[in-house]
């Protein structure tokens, strides 16, 4: 199996994301049990479950973070086997992680942040590296579009940052970064209904036959504005239920109980 | 060639053969300082840890080794560092070369110290103290040459470098240079200053100022200490800030083996400010001690002081920060805070703040704390594609700007970026 995927586009409606019996432990107690799911090129697909069903967990395994047992079963990113790579080669072949709580790095510029992941990403697709000039021109564009101020660049990464505004720099750097496979984990917590709007705008902007989302949520709301094609529920650290967006609405009404009865 | 004695004997064996020659020997205040400044050398000898305010730094590496003066020819003509300023004053060995310096274009008057001894009675050992520093004393019996700065009332003088390069000799080298810095009242002068050496030279650099800050007048003091690997440091700073006026210290510990910078700082009138702040880098096998003394004598003057050490492999840091606040001193705004950031389980930094307040009315908060980079942080980072050890430096560089960002001067906080942006790359490279 090669290591690291080739830059070229799937198909749409090859498997972009293919999970297979995944177990993984924290700290010696088992999270996930057992994790199957699919995710074809060019399709989003969103995962709802409880709290502390395993979701962030989940996505804290793909994009690498250590801390975090695996246990069992398979991961493969475009046929590579995703959990033998660092998370930087994982970033570079185009996974992205909007952080459920994005993290603080006081005395690291915003700007400088974003350039050097940008350009380190660039780097390892085997494209030119932009200098400060450039990076400020695709930047500008990216926050224009974001309805982002400009003011964001010169601050500390996510120093000071509103809940919201912490939001919006996720969704800025996976816009900068431009992933085949992006997870947002309850990107939509704390945004205010125009911030939904624009952020959503910002995933849809990205929908194409070579781009895959997972959108990890505990509303039904966004699945309005970022139509999925699969509806996932986690629960207990497993997959029990997959179904179409009627899903979210059927859970919005009727809770997780129905769900664990039918399970 | 005879063996040669080391520890203090060394030095004083060395100043009896020496006394008739050195700088200002038919200049009787000269002659008396020194005669002064050996007998407190010869009381107290070389301090050992049993010394409290030598407690963590263990000298014995230094006394054991033997020490010539410098004799290095005067006609060398070692690379020189980047120029910060549009003047520069040169020290090869501790020596003032007037022919590697550039002093036009500076609005103040620079003179090496020796030719100027004649008429410095009064103004040299002013505010050292050869009874209570050792390291003082020896400097004080043994110095040969130094900077002497005058900017006169009211000058914006600019930037100065002083660079100081030791050079490679067979015997390891002493030097002891005494630089004497005036600004009058509402002058201002910048100095960055550089320190360094070619790899293979061992020696001691031993340097002491004597810093008169007057009324309203503000000096920036730069100090980037890039010494050898294999040499030693022992700096000591006396500054005396006069009502209204700012000494701005900012001190990088980066190169040497063994390196201590120790400053006293007295707030002598009203309104007087002082910064003192600074970064350690230390790698493998490096140790390195800073230690304050800062004196509010006068009231409503403000400290701020902002430490941080890296240390990598089996490196060893040392702060020590004393301040002390004069019945007088009321409505005293003081500040420390002291930060560690571990790179390695080997290393090791021993912190010791100290306050001693007389004035009832005063605001002083101090600080410290030890830390490892935070995974949660070099996650985030790598998880963007950055990789690994970039991520690492990126965030070393982060836990020093903050230090750096309170430097006032542009040019003089720019030398500082650039001596420490790198830094961890350079030594992951030496690793
Ligand atoms: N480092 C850890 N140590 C111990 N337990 C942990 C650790 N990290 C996660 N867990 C536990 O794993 C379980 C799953 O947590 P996870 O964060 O994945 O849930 P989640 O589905 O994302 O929940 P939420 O909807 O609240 O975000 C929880 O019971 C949590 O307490
Ligand atoms: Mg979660």
């Amino acid at each position: 199996m090669p290591r690291r995927s080739e830059t070229a586009a799937p198909d749409k409606g090859m498997v972009m994301l293919k999970i297979e019996g995944l177990t993984a432990e924290v700290e010696g107690k088992q999270i996930l049990k057992g994790i199957d799911l699919e995710v074809p090129a060019g399709e989003i697909h969103a995962i709802m479950g409880p709290n502390g069903s395993g979701k962030s967990t989940l996505s804290y395994v793909l994009s690498g973070r250590e801390g975090y047992e695996i246990t069992g079963g398979a991961v493969t990113f475009n046929g590579v086997d995703l959990l033998a790579m660092e998370p930087e080669e994982r970033a570079a072949a185009g996974l992205f992680l909007a952080f459920q709580y994005p993290v603080e790095l006081p005395g690291v510029g915003n700007a400088l942040f974003l350039r050097t992941a940008l350009n380190a990403v660039r780097k390892a697709r085997g494209e030119p590296e932009l200098d400060a000039m450039q990076f400020l021109k695709v930047a500008r564009e990216r926050l224009k579009a974001l309805h982002i101020s400009e003011d964001m660049l010169k601050r500390g990464v996510n120093v000071g940052f509103s809940g919201g505004e912490k939001k919006r720099n996720e969704v800025l750097q996976m816009a900068l970064l431009a992933p085949k496979l992006a997870i947002l984990d309850e990107t939509d917590s704390g945004l205010d209904i125009d911030a939904l709007k624009i952020v959503s705008e910002g995933v849809n902007a990205l929908r194409a036959p070579g781009f895959s989302a997972l959108v990890i949520t505990h509303y039904q709301r966004l699945l309005d504005y970022i139509v999925p094609d699969k509806v996932h529920v986690l629960m207990g650290g497993r997959i029990v239920q997959t179904g179409g967006p009627e899903l979210a609405k059927q859970l919005e009404e009727s809770g997780y109980a129905s769900v664990q009865a039918a399970a | 060639m005879t063996a040669h004695p080391t520890g203090a004997a060394g030095f004083l064996h060395r100043f009896e053969g020496l006394r008739r020659r050195l700088p200002g020997a038919r200049l009787p205040y000269v002659e008396a300082l020194r005669a002064q400044a050996a007998e407190a050398f010869r009381s107290q000898g070389f301090p050992t840890r049993r010394v409290e305010a030598w407690k963590y730094t263990d000298l014995r590496p230094v006394a054991d080794a033997g020490f010539d003066e410098a004799l290095s020819a005067v006609d060398s003509t070692p690379d020189l560092p980047t120029a910060y300023g549009a003047a520069r004053a040169v020290f090869v060995d501790g020596r003032f070369r007037t022919d590697l310096s550039t002093l036009d274009g500076l609005a103040c008057r620079v003179e090496g110290l020796a030719a100027a001894l004649p008429g410095l009675d009064g103004r040299l050992g002013q505010l050292a103290r050869v009874e209570a520093q050792p390291m003082v004393a020896l400097n004080t019996m043994l110095f040969e040459d130094g900077l002497v700065v005058t900017v006169p009332a009211g000058v914006a003088a600019g930037v100065l470098d002083l660079v100081s390069l030791g050079t490679a000799s067979e015997r390891p080298e002493a030097f002891h240079p005494r630089h004497l810095i005036r600004l009058e009242p509402g002058a201002s002068l910048t100095i960055v200053e550089t320190a360094t050496g070619p790899d293979e030279a061992r020696y001691l650099h031993n340097p002491v100022y004597e810093i008169e800050v007057s009324e309203g007048a503000t000096l920036t003091h730069a100090r980037i200490q890039q010494e050898a690997a294999r040499a030693f440091q022992l700096s000591t700073v006396y500054a005396r800030v006069a009502a209204g006026g700012t000494y701005d210290n900012f001190t990088l510990n980066a190169g040497g083996r063994l390196v201590r910078n120790e400053i006293h700082t007295v707030l002598a009138g009203p309104k007087a400010a002082c910064h003192m702040n600074g970064a350690q880098l230390l790698r493998d096998g490096q140790h390195a001690d800073t230690t304050t003394v800062l004196d509010h004598a006068a009231p409503d003057c403000a400290s701020r002081q902002t430490y941080k050490t890296v240390l990598s492999g089996k490196s060893r840091g040392v702060f020590q920060g004393k301040i002390h606040v004069h019945q007088v001193a009321q409505r005293t705004d003081g500040y420390q805070m002291n930060q560690a950031l571990l790179l390695s389980p080997e290393a090791e930094i021993d912190s010791k703040p100290q306050l001693e307040i007389y004035a009832d009315d005063v605001k002083c908060s101090h600080g410290a704390t030890v830390g490892e980079i935070d995974a949660e942080q070099l996650f985030y980072l790598r998880a963007r594609g950055i990789p690994e050890e970039r991520a690492r430096a990126m965030l070393v560089e982060a836990f020093l700007r903050e230090a750096i960002e309170g430097v006032q001067d542009e040019t003089a906080r720019a030398a500082l970026d650039a001596a420490v942006t790198g830094w961890w790359s350079r030594q992951e490279a030496a690793a």
